[in-house]
């Protein structure tokens, strides 16, 4: 573990001379998780990824054969996955969006003097401690189209959702605004409870209408935060399995991880789904590069 | 508020109280629907309009524990009469209770989910929080070369997509006959929440001053008394916080529970869902399930609500 030689510490310190040294205490803390982390989680990465240019299927005895990049080209190419892929991209952009909406709407209706304001943030950030599977499972009577509640509460009469191919995406898309919008408003009270009073009240001093309040002060003080909600809730929904998965099984609501999973557990397809895997997991590293970033800006502050 | 309130001010907040009202009681409908699902008898659960107001009663959770199969012929007065008071809601419902050749009562497949959801959440919290506060300690008091990329190293393990992880995992698991079973899962959650709580951990652990340690020190004491007997005390509530939150974690988790356990290790998340099959589920029994699984996380969110904020961050922010 060549990275983690020692960068010296004061040998002449008490603790270096009695007990275990600030050097082997550094290393027996670390090394543990690093170790544990590679073989839990990098290793089995390497093993997929040799599977990824070979035919594997774990259903059979066969041996796996060495394809090279065939599997890549295939997926590639396969239109179904290009419209898994676009239909991934339609559920982020709509349950962010809503998130975003949602979330911080309420955050800023909360950002006043609201009567019992802990007691009522705490009930609205109930939804995303949830479990998903069991909670989206729930939300299958509520969608159901001759007794769900929202078909009443809206009087929709017999409207479908789950079974609509197009309205399925949407309805998923639906569950998962109310399971994380909260997770925005909590991180955008934060952001609104940061902004200094006194640039409202120069605003205030200076007749400046709520919307040039709201566009030149508020959001730009509350922008980076925000923007670590939105990478993180977009990471999220493009990994997205549990709620579509349990809620619907209608082709036009099949994000990328349901197809993945049905690749890999269902079709056993080993090989093909370790090269989709690859792939999916090139663009959340990369998404996870940009919220790291965010997140020490935000940290440095 | 210092400056005299002006008149469309205080029917702005009015407005805003309001608001918040409805917004509150739209989100809370979903997790009151649930509640009250688990306490109605089966034939309120799908009525339209939808039953609002209703005599509670606990066949739900009598019948989620219990196996039951249907009832062929009614049961004559004198066993309806010799039969428990569970037995009789029981037959109520028009089922009976399954027992085997003894007589004694088969249990439902729940309370065994429900334990091994327990085994798995408490064995990886332990395991992840005791890890991370190491870690977590390690780089928040030593140099160490490359620390930020070793910690997105940490924390890009945490990000990657479950069925991504589970394939592999699960040809390793079946070559060491670990699928199925409660160590496979607690592997698997306790290196899911491992980066989480060194992030977090971190976060805690910068906050307590170095010179409490540094005092220590000079006292006498070695770097590892110090750390026990100085750090962990003043990180406790960090620690606390960041046990509940890898528990919920690992009790909620769906994605490795389904692709890893069928029977013997399955947790409570994918067995709920198995109980809808083909037919027309039970929803009450469902709510009951649900109920029970949702109601340690319900209390837990309460107990935490000063540091869901940082929790949510992984520990990036602080108030």
């Amino acid at each position: 573990m060549a990275t983690l030689v020692m960068t010296r510490l004061d040998p002449q310190s008490r603790a270096a001379r009695r007990g275990w040294s600030d050097l082997t205490i550094r290393n027996a803390f670390i090394i543990p998780t690093i170790v544990f982390l590679i073989v839990f989680n990098i290793f089995p990465l390497l093993y997929s990824l040799y599977y990824s240019f070979t035919d594997f299927r774990a259903s059979t005895n066969a041996p796996a054969n060495w394809v090279g990049l065939a599997n890549y080209r295939e997926l590639l190419n396969d239109p179904f996955i290009w419209a898994n892929f676009a239909i991934t991209a339609k559920y982020v952009i709509v349950s962010v969006a809503g998130q975003v909406i949602v979330g911080f709407g309420v955050a800023m209706l909360l950002n006043r003097s609201i009567p019992f304001k802990g007691f009522i943030t705490t009930l609205l950030l109930l939804p995303m401690m949830l479990s998903m599977a069991v909670v989206g499972l729930f939300w299958k009577l509520l969608y159901d189209p001759s007794f769900g509640i929202i078909n009443y509460a809206l009087g929709l009469g017999r409207f479908e959702w789950l079974s609509n191919p197009d309205m399925a995406l949407y309805a998923v898309a639906i569950t998962d605004i109310w399971m994380w919008s909260p997770f925005v408003m909590l991180l955008s009270l934060a952001g609104l409870s940061a902004v200094p009073k006194h640039l409202y009240e120069a605003a205030a001093i200076d007749r400046a209408g709520p919307f040039y309040t709201f566009f030149r002060i508020t959001l730009p003080l509350v922008a980076p935060i925000l923007m670590i909600a939105i990478i993180f809730r977009t990471m999220e929904a493009f990994k997205t399995f549990d709620l579509a998965f349990i809620l619907t099984s209608q082709p036009s609501a099949e994000v990328i991880s349901i197809r993945l999973y049905k690749m890999a557990f269902q079709e056993w397809q080993t090989g093909m789904s370790s090269a989709l895997a690859y792939i999916m997991l090139i663009m959340v590293v990369a998404i996870t590069n940009i919220y790291v970033k965010y997140l020490n800006k935000v940290k440095e502050r | 508020m210092a400056a005299v309130k002006t008149r469309s001010e205080v029917a702005l907040n009015r407005i805003a109280i309001v608001s918040v009202l409805i917004v509150t009681i739209i989100f809370l409908a979903p997790i009151y629907w649930i509640a009250s699902t688990a306490f109605k008898p089966r034939h309120l659960a799908t009525t339209i309009p939808p039953t609002v107001v209703f005599q509670p009663e606990t066949s739900p959770f009598v019948k989620l524990f219990l196996r039951r199969s249907q009832l062929r012929e009614q049961p004559t007065p004198e066993e309806y009469a010799a039969a428990p008071w569970w037995e009789q809601l029981v037959f109520d419902g028009g089922e009976k209770v399954v027992r085997d050749g003894r007589g004694n009562v088969q249990f439902s497949g729940y309370p065994s989910r429900f334990m091994n959801s327990l085994i798995v959440a408490v064995v990886s919290t332990i395991l992840a929080v005791g890890m991370g506060t190491l870690t977590a300690y390690g780089f928040s008091r030593f140099k160490v070369a490359g620390e930020q990329d070793w910690l997105f190293f940490i924390l890009s393990t945490r990000m990657l997509p479950p069925v991504v992880v589970a394939i592999p995992m699960f040809l390793m698991y079946r070559w060491f006959a670990l699928n199925d079973t409660h160590l496979g899962l607690i592997i698997l959650y306790t290196a899911f929440n491992l980066s989480f709580s060194v992030w977090l951990m971190k976060g805690f652990i910068d906050e307590i001053p170095r010179e409490y340690e540094e005092a220590a020190l000079v006292d006498g004491y070695t770097r590892m008394e110090a750390f026990f007997k100085i750090v962990l005390p003043e990180a406790a509530t960090g620690i606390a916080a960041t046990a509940v939150f890898c528990f919920i974690i690992a009790w909620n988790e769906y994605a490795f529970a389904l692709i890893m356990t069928r029977r013997d290790a399955q947790t409570a998340p994918p067995f709920i869902p198995s109980q809808v099959g083909s037919g027309l589920p039970d929803w009450t029994v469902i709510a009951a399930g649900t109920f029970l699984f949702l109601l340690p996380v319900a209390i837990f969110t309460f107990l935490l609500r000063n540091h869901l904020l940082r929790g949510m961050s992984f520990g990036a922010i602080r108030k």
